[in-house]
């Protein structure tokens, strides 16, 4: 199976996954052995890539700007041979003898690094609000989260998600619609429960009719496109009074918010950010820690097995495609509070980068928000970039989180297995 | 994509009704092949009427329901009017066509090898870019102009369809994630070059590119007619080699036998000697070499200069094309030729009834939904469900 194959079933299970984990250190399979010199290859092109680029830049002393005084300086150049070496040696490294367990944890400081490198760069000379990019980063990322955290329940319980842009753009629809007339609150609720019809329908598709899962998807994103962008234009450009709510203010949490770097960054959000946070780690506590949790990855994993075993497999799905639906639908309605309107196509593309932060994520909720906050952070930085005056096209840092994901995936992405029902339908007894 | 063609139609000669009689329903079954797009385009005929009915708000106020059925009658009528009746809705099916016809041969080649092809848009931005720049920058004799500029744009198309192709192959990169990626990362450069004194066109600060030379833009179709509103090319032409081409690779060559007997199950064309990384580059190389076709014969034949956005949404509505033509070459000439009629009509549909041209897209979506639902056809239209197939299937992530 090494031959590619890609995000297929290896074949053997979370356990055999786990041994293989603890026994890495010790032994390495031939595929692992690639894997490192992948990562060791992308190591090695990011210590090319900061030496032809950033060590070439104008020079002079970035100045990040944390709290409202607080800043430091650094010196873009000094930095960008710090940033090189490290990563030549880290690549060296990861390609003579591997990093064994450390890779997660290197691979991330690698990143960071490499990302303050690249913003000194950009503001060499300048001066740059930290915290609020990080701020802006969070808050991109939002309804990426959202989108994968639907995605990750979608396909832990066997069923394909392509629809997730469908879901946002119907809850992002619906909540401007319905918040229009009500207020944002119902609108919301309005999104979580026409989302879920629409993962409700994906579900009664794919397993009453035995559709592909892949081309219900698609229809349903290319239907709710058409549907909104119809009813947009038909209905809403000549009756604005229905398209136009209050947009959702930040909510200061007390005592929180005045810790200093971490406040301002975590603790001055919206509501979606904090309700983002917490259902990950709702989500992750479920899925691996409650009965709940264990049938829906068995529903997903070997769903004769678990209706042998008394789980009732096509409710389960049912039902976590209906919370999967909301969850993303409530995610759709962050464009509703963020933009106060509707506009055809608002969600442009972004259900496809939940898409991707998924599988890039690996099906597991953190490891989403890892990926989406690399997302989110590269939107926020492009913005911030376009702001100062720097002689970089935006394009390319546009560009740049696209073209880190496809790096970075290519160096790890072997090995990454989904669930192994996933996209078979399945008969009940 | 198991066995994206099962016809359902197969068994003829099945035991009909008892009493020898064949039924209205059984003649239904039997001619399923044809029976089954044409409940589905009228399935989905049937609710975009109530589309249309309901989002007429101002009319439903006032009761007038007898204004309403007026619209929905002329909406319908302007469809296919604005499709086929006379030479010019036939020139703007033949436009819309074109393109939707190459982008859908390039998501169905990746079906046939069990891939997923979602970069149609970002091969199309990368041809487009390099056609456009032979078509501009050279003022050579339209014989080597034009092969010239349309052979960039393939080997554009080519470049950054092998991209995937390696990355899986070799890497294991799910093809989803990357084709996403890289129309991402091509908008950005089609942005950026559009903005350079390579391509921007003099005394504009927009980003868009000098105009194509005449000796570079693709001749017109029906120039014979001495109509110049007439903007149908030989793209189109192209376009039918091109299926021509998919046709006789898929079916005839020993490639397209092994392309697709990877789709159908690439452990067992592993295990009987194929190389399934080759394949899978190959399959992506095409694919890219049909889009970057497309991205040419828009820049160089309707447009004439390139934009930011001139690919569109046409990568996506590939998809569409692909699934309904159930990646067959006859399959998808005729899906692209549906979809490009209904995008010229829904224009005239649009601009005579004020119904927006977005319907289209809602027509498209049900109708690829209810081909890809035989069962649920069946159980809504009550026809026996004997030799219910599931419809076409493809594997996603997984297997």
């Amino acid at each position: 199976m090494s031959e590619g194959i890609g995000l297929k079933n290896t074949g053997h299970g979370p356990g055999t996954d786990a041994y293989l984990g603890m026994v890495d250190s010790v032994t390495r399979t031939p595929d692992e052995i690639k894997r490192s010199r992948n990562l060791g290859i992308a190591y090695l092109i990011g210590a090319v890539i900061t030496v032809a680029v950033f060590v070439q830049g104008t020079g002079g002393t970035a100045t990040f700007n944390l709290d409202n005084d607080a800043s430091f300086g650094i010196g873009a150049i000094p930095l960008a041979w710090i940033c090189a070496v490290s990563l030549a040696v880290l690549g060296g490294v990861q390609i003579s003898r591997g990093t064994a367990n450390f890779q997660s944890a290197l691979l991330g400081v690698a990143a960071v690094l490499f990302i303050f490198t690249l913003m000194a760069w950009a503001a060499a000379g300048q001066s740059f609000s930290l915290t609020g990019t990080l701020h802006d980063a969070l808050k991109a990322s939002t309804p990426l989260v959202f989108g994968a955290l639907g995605g990750i329940l979608c396909e832990r319980s066997g069923i394909i998600n392509i629809a997730i842009e469908g879901f946002l753009l119907a809850g992002a629809f619906t909540s401007a619609v319905v918040g229009s007339v009500t207020n944002l609150w119902i609108g919301m609720i309005a999104a979580m429960i026409v989302s879920s019809l629409l993962a409700l329908l994906l579900a009664w598709l794919a397993i009453r009719f035995l559709v592909d899962q892949v081309i219900v998807g698609f229809a349903i994103n290319f239907f709710v496109l058409g549907l909104t962008s119809f009813v947009d234009a038909r209905v809403l450009t000549s009756n604005p009074e229905y398209n136009g709510v209050p947009t959702l203010a930040e909510w200061k949490i007390p005592l929180l918010s005045d810790i200093p770097i971490i406040g301002p960054v975590l603790f001055e959000q919206t509501i979606y950010v904090y309700l983002g946070l917490a259902l990950v780690a709702l989500v992750t506590w479920a899925l691996f820690s409650t009965k709940w949790g264990l049938q829906t990855r068995a529903v997903g994993e070997h769903p004769k097995a678990a209706g042998t075993l008394g789980v009732n497999v096509l409710r389960r799905r049912y039902v976590n495609l209906a919370v999967a639906g909301a969850i993303t639908g409530f995610g759709g309605s962050w464009w509703t509070a963020d933009v106060g309107r509707f506009n055809e196509n608002i969600t442009n593309g972004r259900g496809f980068i939940a898409l991707a932060v998924v599988l890039v994520g690996r099906h597991h909720p953190v490891g989403a928000l890892c990926a989406a906050l690399l997302f989110g952070f590269s939107d926020a930085l492009a913005l911030k970039f376009s702001f100062l005056s720097t002689s970089i096209p935006s394009e390319f840092l546009e560009l740049a989180p696209f073209l880190v994901t496809l790096i970075v995936v290519a160096s790890v992405g072997r090995g990454h297995r989904v669930p192994a029902a996933l996209g078979q339908p399945y008969e009940q007894q | 994509m198991t066995d994206v063609q099962s016809p359902p139609d197969a068994p003829t000669d099945s035991p009909s009704d008892p009493n020898g009689k064949r039924g209205l329903r059984d003649r239904i079954d039997t001619t399923n092949a044809i029976t089954l797009p044409l409940l589905a385009f009228i399935s989905a005929l049937v609710i975009g009427t109530i589309v249309i009915a309901f989002s007429d708000i101002d009319k439903l106020q006032d009761g007038d329901f007898g204004g309403i059925l007026t619209t929905i009658k002329d909406a319908y009528l302007a469809l296919p009017d604005g499709a086929f009746n006379g030479w010019r809705p036939i020139n703007e099916t033949i436009v819309s066509t074109t393109p939707l016809l190459l982008a859908g041969l390039a998501v169905a080649i990746t079906f046939r090898a069990g891939l997923f092809n979602i970069g149609g848009t970002g091969q199309m931005l990368v041809g487009g870019m390099c056609s456009v720049y032979v078509g501009f920058s050279m003022n050579g004799p339209s014989i080597i102009q034009i092969p010239l500029a349309v052979g960039a744009g393939m080997l554009g198309g080519i470049i950054w369809g092998i991209i995937p192709g390696i990355l899986k192959a070799r890497a294991g990169v799910h093809e989803v994630i990357s084709t996403i990626m890289l129309n991402f990362i091509a908008g950005s450069l089609v942005l950026y070059f559009l903005k350079t004194d390579l391509f921007v066109r003099e005394g504009r600060s927009d980003p868009i590119s000098k105009l194509v030379t005449p000796e570079g833009t693709l001749p017109k179709l029906f120039a014979f007619l001495d109509r110049p509103e007439l903007r149908a090319h030989i793209g189109f032409l192209f376009a039918l080699a091109a299926a021509f081409f998919f046709w006789w690779l898929i079916e005839k060559t020993k490639l397209g036998f092994e392309i697709r007997a990877e789709g159908a199950n690439s452990n067992a064309a592993q295990y009987a000697g194929m190389k399934p990384a080759f394949l899978i580059i190959t399959s992506f190389a095409v694919a890219g070499g049909f889009a970057g076709l497309a991205g040419a014969s828009e820049v160089l034949g309707t447009q004439g200069r390139a934009t930011q956005g001139f690919a569109g949404d046409i990568g996506f509505d590939a998809i569409a094309v692909a699934l309904l033509g159930r990646s067959t070459p006859v399959g998808t000439v005729l899906a692209a030729l549906l979809f490009g009629a209904l995008q010229a009509g829904g224009q005239r549909m649009q601009v005579e009834t004020g119904v927006p041209v977005d319907l289209v897209l809602i027509l498209r979506a049900l109708i690829i939904l209810f081909i890809a639902a035989p069962l649920l056809m069946k159980a809504i239209w009550r026809i026996s469900a004997k030799g219910a197939s599931s419809g076409p299937s493809f594997g996603g992530w997984g297997s």
